[in-house]
């Protein structure tokens, strides 16, 4: 009697545990690989348009070409815009460091009742899109030109600008989870100055939120195109427009390129794992411990 | 002297954003000797500017649904898988390359895959039969523009949407079974509505992406100025003549006025999202 109880309440209790939470195998899998197949057609197509030979079948020819320049008048110029696009990703992360991560600390630990217009402040550059800002920027640089020479450098100045929104989301999510205040309160208390409290306490916390800031960053300013074509600055993109006119294999080429180069640093940066690194370390710290006790041991006898 | 610490960046957002954006819209309302005048916003009337905006929005409109759904779906498949998995990261780490670094490259793909001698457009004309461009090369025009900004779309739909997945509580589906539920009843009862506000914020975060992306459709259509951005860029290269500046500034006005709009559903549904993620 009671056997045939437990029976039919496991039974009952079967379908409902059913209820995972998750989206069924067979579902998972289809979407996974439908989307990831068409998402790849355009990347191989990049690859397969770039191996196309002059006279037909398929060569290196212009990979080769690409890498052992004949004519360097051609890239001279991709050359520039990239040289140009890494020297404004410097100093945009520049920013980021010396500039915005001491104002968001600032914002969060002392000027708390300040935190939501600060907000709502870094979401105006996706509300006001690149290309409106740069109508204002036109007559603004014109100034600048003539103060500085307009040199390329200028421009890091808007980027920072375009990076803002992501920078500050990056940070302001890793702050919160680190409980910051407490920490700086307590390194107050301990007689640490501000500068103390931010570059030996906040900035360490922050580790990964820093880093995705400046991979992000990266990523923006590398990528940029609106601002610099409409004010006349030469960088990575808007020298691989030029270049695509007289040489589509040549911009192609670029593009695959940077694209995979991107791709792999973001998913290198996903792969370090703090947790993982902080046990490797410590295990090798309690190996050399070990060693030391055996090192010890062997003086004894 | 409490103050000190939030002066330069007070001041470089004064000189970088604030002033850029006063300098966009104020730019339509003065006519080039300084006077004032509002003639700049009688252009935002003109027959062509306004079919710019219809051609911005219902383009930002359709991949800024289809980019939701598909990428919506997406992260529906991902939400089981391991965090610091290999497909996680990697789904991660090319998300955020095509969403924030492609523009100008993602126009080079498609030449590349449906371009007039890319590699679909040939494989279809030759093994099947079919010539995709059989109407006119639809690539370099404004309907081309459809399938690049999806490629930008929706991996921009998993890199907002996949956190709010993740948001979804274990106990939620264990409350579910429970009191009797299936996974249908959680899928359409729990989830859906908990991730209904979620998903329209994202959706509009998607059409205003689309709205002002400018290199995928300056590197594509190099003539012609089918969307707002592309007659921004006339105005501004002074291909229509004289008042171009002053037409500049009434087209960044308008984007700003669509904006504006679109930001405000996108706050309102951010705070609705916000009650379960306490």
């Amino acid at each position: 009697m009671s056997a045939v109880q437990t029976d039919e309440k496991v039974r009952h209790a079967r379908p409902s545990a059913a209820v995972s939470g998750q989206a069924a195998p067979w579902f998972r899998v289809t979407v996974l690989l439908v989307v990831g197949f068409v998402f790849l057609i355009p990347v191989f197509a990049m690859l397969e348009y770039t191996l196309r030979g002059t006279t037909g079948g398929y060569s290196l020819e212009h990979w080769t070409g690409l890498f052992a320049p004949e004519n360097p008048r051609l890239y001279r110029n991709l050359g520039k815009g990239i040289g140009n696009s890494l020297l404004l990703m410097l100093l945009t992360i520049g920013y980021v460091w010396l500039l915005f991560l001491p104002t968001i600390v600032l914002v969060q630990l002392k000027f708390r009742k300040l935190a939501r217009a600060f907000e709502l402040l870094t979401v105006l550059p996706i509300a006001v899109p690149a290309i409106v800002l740069v109508v204002g920027l036109a007559p603004l640089y014109r100034i600048i030109a003539q103060m500085t020479g307009g040199d390329v450098w200028t421009l890091s100045l808007a980027y920072g600008v375009l990076v803002l929104p992501f920078a500050y989301r990056a940070i302001v999510a890793e702050l919160n989870g680190m409980d910051a205040a407490t920490l700086s309160e307590a390194a107050r208390s301990l007689g640490a100055s501000w500068a103390t409290v931010l570059i030996r306490i906040i900035v360490p916390g922050l580790r990964r939120g820093l880093t995705s800031a400046t991979l992000i960053t990266a990523a923006v300013v590398l990528g940029e195109f609106t601002v610099s074509s409409l004010l006349n600055r030469m960088t990575m993109q808007v020298a691989l427009i030029q270049v695509s006119k007289s040489d589509p294999y040549a911009a192609v080429i670029v593009s695959l390129l940077s694209l995979l180069t991107v791709f792999l640093l973001l998913f290198v940066f996903a792969s370090l794992d703090p947790q993982r690194r902080r046990d490797r370390r410590s295990a090798r710290a309690a190996r050399r411990a070990g060693l030391g006790a055996e090192a010890l041991k062997k003086k004894e006898i | 002297m409490k103050w000190l610490g939030l002066t330069p960046f007070a001041l470089y957002v004064l000189l970088f954003l604030a002033i850029p954006t006063v300098l966009a819209i104020g730019t339509g309302f003065f006519t080039a000797d300084g006077s004032f005048t509002l003639a700049g916003l009688a252009a935002l009337g003109n027959e062509s500017v306004l079919r710019a905006f219809w051609s911005s929005i219902w383009v930002s409109g359709l991949t800024a649904v289809i980019g939701a759904v598909i990428g919506a779906l997406l992260c529906i498949a991902l939400a089981g898988a391991r965090p610091r998995g290999v497909l996680r990261r990697a789904v991660d780490s090319a998300s955020s390359v095509l969403a924030q670094f492609g523009g100008v490259m993602l126009a080079f793909a498609f030449i590349a895959t449906i371009g007039i001698q890319g590699l679909i457009t040939t494989l279809l004309r030759e093994q099947l039969g079919i010539d995709i461009f059989a109407d006119g090369v639809w690539l370099y025009q404004l309907p081309g523009l459809i399938l690049p900004y999806l490629y930008f779309q929706v991996p921009l739909m998993v890199v907002v949407f996949l956190p709010a997945m993740e948001g979804l509580r274990r106990e939620w589906a264990e409350a579910a079974a429970v009191f009797g539920g299936n996974s249908f009843t959680y899928w359409f009862r729990i989830a859906a509505p908990v991730l209904a506000p979620s998903f329209l914020g994202s959706l509009l975060l998607l059409f205003s992406n689309a709205f002002s992306a400018y290199a995928t459709a300056a590197a594509l259509i190099s003539q012609g100025s089918q969307i707002v951005p592309l007659q921004i860029r006339s105005a501004l290269s002074g291909e229509t003549g004289a008042s171009s500046s002053g037409s500049a500034g009434a087209l960044a006005l308008g984007m700003i006025l669509v904006m504006t709009v679109v930001m405000i559903g996108y706050s309102a549904m951010q705070r609705r999202a916000a009650r379960w993620q306490r």
